[in-house]
């Protein structure tokens, strides 16, 4: 099958009512280039808040890409243009301080990268930087991100050891307490479970529906059952477009787009 | 017979093939080894002949300052008090990796965190040219430089262990600095990532994140640095005075284990307890590279957290 033959600009892309519903982060005609490489057209998308919104889509598809400029994690590496409205702030825009606005937009890679220092360390470095010294204080903050994070029983013995002695799955479970004990509002996660196995991915997934009850999640994935398990809304991505955004229930049972269609039934490509 | 059966089972030219690349590997390292083993044992028999043969004092070598190892003291021992170039030694190299590090540091943070391709490019090629200019040429621009300098505008003659570690400072910074390149460059990249999605500044991300993480490799390469200093001679000897005294401060001339060395066995016969007491130098210098060798092991063993 001939993966150029769907009409790009056909797409099929949900709007909110934004009486009705509140949302956490909105695009408006985002674009993102690596140098003369124009890796994502015109992506304008709404995620509600308190929501687990997935983008799927192949490789190469722009999903991660969009998703690393939604907290400039692009600045640098990739010019991106467009707005990402905030709190009705525009903090695509060069007078927003990216230090803080991260310290809000959290964020969680594919490859788990603990820091190579302790547990208790890894979660309490951002939070120290932010101005916390208090020592109880950052106790309960490492207590209670590594609850939601539900890693709290595994290691509350071992706070004081290296994270690196952790399998991956823990580790990306201390990298996801790192990213919310800042208390951010929005979790963006780069593909997040695809280099643990089945368990570890499993676990990563029922943590992050217990998240989703006090943080917006926005995660790129190849999985789709995980697509189709943990989000409520999911957006699919072709070639650097958005083709069609909808609920996940609807994207996976009633695509509306052939490409959609094609992909989710595993006859893309 | 069967033909594949009989192949498998007889030697090939590939098999002759490992053979020779084994033997020639085994017998290249058998031979540094033995080199390596007959310096260690040469070095120490002639060092520790001015203990044995001529009865000189251990502890006098160690913990006196009279180095005149012709002469006899009071107890008929020959006085070979090695503390005046013990403790030069020491002050060069602290005080020139003192000076170093933090220049060191800051240029390798440059070349890996800030630096444009090119201008890392450029900043790789001038270390690499400081390593190779030869030290007798840094001796002289010390000379001509750095101890009227000092003269100047710290006292003194301008002779001694400031100059000399201003001069080995120069010396020791570029293998200090490409060590520390290297170490930063080994820190992952999604180190940094991860500190930024955290909403750390660059510059909170270097301090607590890259440098924490480089720091095994950054003491090591200053343990490098202290090593090349501790055995830089001719540079050394050219602007440290040469008085074999006990060093009063870092303007008046001293001398060095290795300016001693380098000034001193041209003119004694070998066998004498003048030479005998040279080789206990030199010993003593040799057993330091080892120290400085087993503490960059240790380093390495320890800086995995």
């Amino acid at each position: 099958m001939d993966v150029g033959k769907y009409d790009l600009n056909d797409t099929a892309i949900m709007q909110f009512d934004p009486k009705e519903k509140e949302m956490a982060l909105t695009t408006k005609n985002l674009q993102v280039y690596y140098g003369d490489n124009h890796a994502f057209y015109d992506g304008s998308l709404q995620f509600e808040r308190y929501k687990i919104t997935a983008l799927i889509g192949a490789s190469g598809s722009g999903k991660s890409t969009f998703l690393r400029s939604l907290n400039r994690m692009n600045d640098g590496i990739a010019k991106v243009d467009g707005n990402i409205w905030y709190r009705s702030l525009d903090i695509n825009s060069s007078a927003i301080n990216v230090y803080e606005m991260r310290k809000h937009i959290g964020m969680v890679f594919q490859r788990p990268n603990p820091f190579s220092k302790s547990i208790r360390e890894n979660i309490t470095f951002a939070v120290k930087e932010n101005g916390i010294k208090d020592k109880k204080k950052l106790d309960e903050i490492v207590e209670s991100s590594l609850k939601r994070a539900a890693l709290w029983e595994e290691v509350k013995d071992q706070l004081g050891s290296s994270a690196l002695a952790l399998s991956g799955g823990q580790q990306q479970r201390l990298c996801i307490a790192r990213a919310i004990a800042m208390q951010p509002d929005i979790l963006l996660m780069d593909e997040p479970a695809s280099a643990l196995d089945p368990i570890s991915t499993l676990k990563v997934e029922e943590t992050m529906m217990e998240l989703k009850k006090h943080y917006t999640i926005i995660i790129v994935t190849h999985n789709m059952q995980q697509a189709s398990r943990v989000s409520d809304y999911t957006a699919f991505f072709h070639l650097g477009h958005v083709i069609e955004y909808d609920k996940t229930k609807n994207i996976f049972t009633f695509p509306q787009k052939k490409a959609t269609d094609d992909y989710v039934s595993g006859n893309f490509g | 017979m069967d033909p594949i059966k009989e192949k498998i089972q007889s030697k090939s030219k590939e098999t002759r093939q490992e053979l020779t690349g084994k033997v020639l590997s085994y017998s290249a390292m058998l031979l540094i080894l033995l080199v390596v083993l007959s310096i260690f044992v040469f070095v120490a028999s002639k060092g520790v002949a001015t203990f044995t043969q001529n009865h000189a004092s251990l502890k006098d070598f160690f913990f006196t300052t009279d180095w005149s190892p012709t002469a006899k003291g009071k107890d008929g021992r020959p006085l070979v008090g090695a503390l005046p170039m013990i403790a030069g030694s020491f002050g060069v190299t602290f005080l020139a990796v003192l000076f170093a590090t933090p220049f060191a540091v800051g240029t390798a943070l440059y070349m890996t965190e800030i630096a444009s391709k090119r201008g890392r490019n450029f900043l790789q090629s001038v270390t690499e040219l400081l390593v190779g200019i030869p030290s007798v040429v840094y001796g002289f621009i010390g000379l001509n430089v750095v101890v009227p300098f000092v003269r100047s505008h710290f006292g003194g003659s301008g002779y001694g262990i400031l100059s000399g570690a201003f001069v080995l400072f120069v010396m020791v910074l570029p293998t200090v600095t490409s060590l520390t390149v290297d170490s930063l460059r080994a820190v992952p990249g999604y180190y940094k990532s991860a500190s930024l999605a955290l909403g750390a500044t660059e510059w909170q991300t270097i301090y607590k994140v890259i440098l924490r993480a480089a720091l095994p490799g950054i003491l090591t390469a200053i343990i490098f640095g202290m090593a090349r200093a501790f055995g830089e001679a001719l540079a050394v000897q050219m602007v440290i005075g040469n008085a074999t005294l006990m060093p009063k401060g870092l303007l008046s001339a001293s001398s060095t284990l290795t300016s001693v060395l380098t000034m001193g066995i041209g003119n004694t016969v070998m066998g004498t307890v003048g030479n005998n007491a040279l080789w206990s130098l030199a010993l003593v210098l040799l057993l330091m590279s080892l120290v400085f060798n087993l503490l960059v092991k240790w380093i390495g063993r320890k800086g995995r957290f």
